[in-house]
């Protein structure tokens, strides 16, 4: 790619970037670098290095946010999402791809209004139906309102997976007597398979994430997402940022090391599934 | 046989998402406290919101948040695209970094700013105010908050749209480039007759999901200022989530919620014809 080769331009190209990148790292270098800093240091300069490391923040952010228990319902939570979008979706996706049915136009279609339904439309009945049947402080039934609004998503990216795989595979499988069934789970699905993934790691950012739903739906201590009890702990007045920020790091770390170790997987997705269809 | 495939998905659809949502479009006409029987009341809580001055803020900030995001996220998406390009090396640096902030949690986003930058106490603002810059924590004033809060969401948001214009970017037919660089076009002009005009689509797709994100605007609101001070960063979303919660009024949140819909039913039409579009090609 040769676009424009003036040096001036690459020089005001580079100091574009560079300061873009400042704007983005800078609020992410005071997260990691107050979060080994006690609150007086804080106070007294967030920008300073810290004096000395206090390890100890991580501890207290651990035991006051709970996070045996939090980190733990948020995995749960997670994991049951990943397992229902890429169950159901992977089914749908297939079946929409391949045109299977008559109604795949009306499928399709209704799947993509609901992408873009806003969550409000359907919270409040939604709410008092769950807490009529008792599913308040419930990790499956918050698995199943996630799978509700994401899987549209998951279906259109995994569409496009289907695609790509050649006719002539099911048409074979087909031939030697294979069932509608076993065409999909021994052909197609482990075909499918880097777009599962990639459907999978999405849903789990997005779970592992997720506020509005989760604060809602889960609010009893023992059931809370770590993001909640995050949202509690750096809520109280008397706030040790310090510990706010530790409490925030060991939620976000294994999120930004996965991201930066899968980048491909995570923007092509992400890229993917809103813009392409 | 395939029909049974779809049974799952659309299953769970169906209860968490089509039968809820009839239900708020009828909630809207009933007076309900979310417990005892719900009476109705007809077009009453759509008088109720016209005349409710808060209402009218949460609306008007919806609109200005849509103007705000349909103009500099897409902006400096595009410029940093653009530049990626050009710089020809780095690019898939740039934009893991650029993205960084799209996979870290609302939540944690919110507080970073809130406690790390504009806190007077324990944010960069309260120590560049100790040096004698006049800075105010903009999330407690009212003719700011909504700005405050804008940018959080800003910071957190434009790198999505940098990362997705650099992807249409290199679709662009490389002859183009090379023909507009060999009549000796400026970058400006590059952009402006071949770039811009190569990813049009992709443009006016983010426009339109801006919109609709534009109108369910949540998180960054709830969390940093819950409306305030005083309402003034009250958006819609907010606003019925209160009224529901708070206020155990779901009717009137109900209706709230469907002219949220309403708007983002517009930008939706534009969005399934051009989705169903690329997916017929």
């Amino acid at each position: 790619m040769s676009l424009i080769e003036s040096r001036l331009t690459l020089t005001i190209t580079y100091i574009v970037l560079g300061v873009l990148t400042f704007i983005t790292l800078f609020p992410i270098a005071l997260l990691i670098l107050n979060s080994v800093k006690s609150a007086p240091e804080i106070v007294q300069n967030p920008l300073a290095m810290p004096e000395s490391l206090r390890w100890d923040n991580f501890t207290r952010a651990w035991d006051d946010a709970r996070f045996p228990t939090t980190l733990m319902n948020s995995a749960k939570l997670t994991a049951l999402t990943i397992l229902l979008v890429c169950t159901t979706g992977s089914l749908t996706a297939y079946v929409l791809a391949r045109k299977k049915v008559a109604s795949w136009k009306i499928v399709t279609f209704y799947l993509l209004a609901t992408t873009t339904a806003p969550i409000q439309l359907f919270l409040f009945p939604l709410y008092f139906g769950f807490a009529r049947l008792g599913l308040i402080n419930n990790i499956f039934a918050v698995a199943l309102v996630y799978t509700a609004i994401w899987s549209p998503f998951a279906v259109m990216l995994l569409r496009t997976y289907f695609l790509a795989i050649p006719r002539e595979l099911e048409e074979a499988a087909l031939v030697d007597g294979a069932t509608p069934w076993q065409v999909f789970a021994k052909v197609m699905l482990p075909m499918a398979s880097p777009g599962i993934l990639t459907v999978a790691l999405i849903i789990g950012l997005y779970s592992w994430n997720e506020f509005l739903i989760a604060t809602t739906f889960l609010q009893q201590q023992d059931q809370m997402t770590a993001v909640v009890s995050f949202f509690l702990l750096s809520g109280q007045y008397s706030s040790d940022w310090g510990e706010i920020m530790a409490a925030a790091l060991i939620i976000v770390l294994p999120v930004v090391v996965l991201f930066v170790a899968l980048q491909r997987r995570f923007i092509e997705g992400m890229a993917g599934g809103s813009v392409k269809g | 046989m395939h029909r049974l495939f779809l049974l799952p998905t659309l299953l769970i659809n169906v209860v968490v998402i089509l039968i809820p949502a009839c239900l708020t479009i009828a909630l809207a006409f009933f007076n309900w406290d979310g417990m005892s029987t719900p009476h109705f009341i007809g077009f009453g809580n759509f008088v109720m919101l016209w005349n409710d001055r808060i209402f009218w803020r949460a609306l008007e900030n919806n609109i200005i948040w849509t103007g705000i995001f349909l103009t500099i996220p897409i902006a400096m998406g595009l410029l940093a695209a653009t530049m990626l390009l050009v710089a020809r090396r780095g690019g898939t640096f740039f934009q893991v970094i650029y993205f960084l902030p799209v996979v870290i949690a609302t939540v944690i986003t919110a507080r970073i700013w809130q406690g790390m930058i504009y806190s007077p106490v324990t944010g960069v603002f309260g120590y560049l105010q100790n040096l004698g810059l006049p800075l105010v924590n903009p999330l407690s004033k009212p003719s700011m908050a909504l700005y405050g809060v804008a940018t959080v969401d800003l910071w957190h948001w434009w790198g999505f749209l940098c990362v997705i214009f650099f992807a249409a970017l290199r679709q662009v037919p490389q002859e183009q480039i090379e023909a507009a660089r060999i009549e000796g076009a400026t970058f400006w002009q590059m952009m402006r007759y071949v770039l811009l005009p190569g990813i049009r689509p992709t443009i006016i797709l983010m426009m339109i999901m801006t919109v609709i994100w534009s109108f369910l605007v949540f998180d960054f609101v709830y969390i940093l200022t819950q409306g305030g001070p005083a309402f003034s960063s009250e958006v819609l979303s907010t606003l019925a989530y209160r009224k529901a919660f708070y206020d155990l009024n779901v009717g009137q949140a109900a209706a709230a919620s469907i002219i949220i819909s309403l708007f983002g039913l517009v930008a939706t039409y534009f969005y399934i014809r051009v989705q169903s579009k690329e997916g017929e090609q």
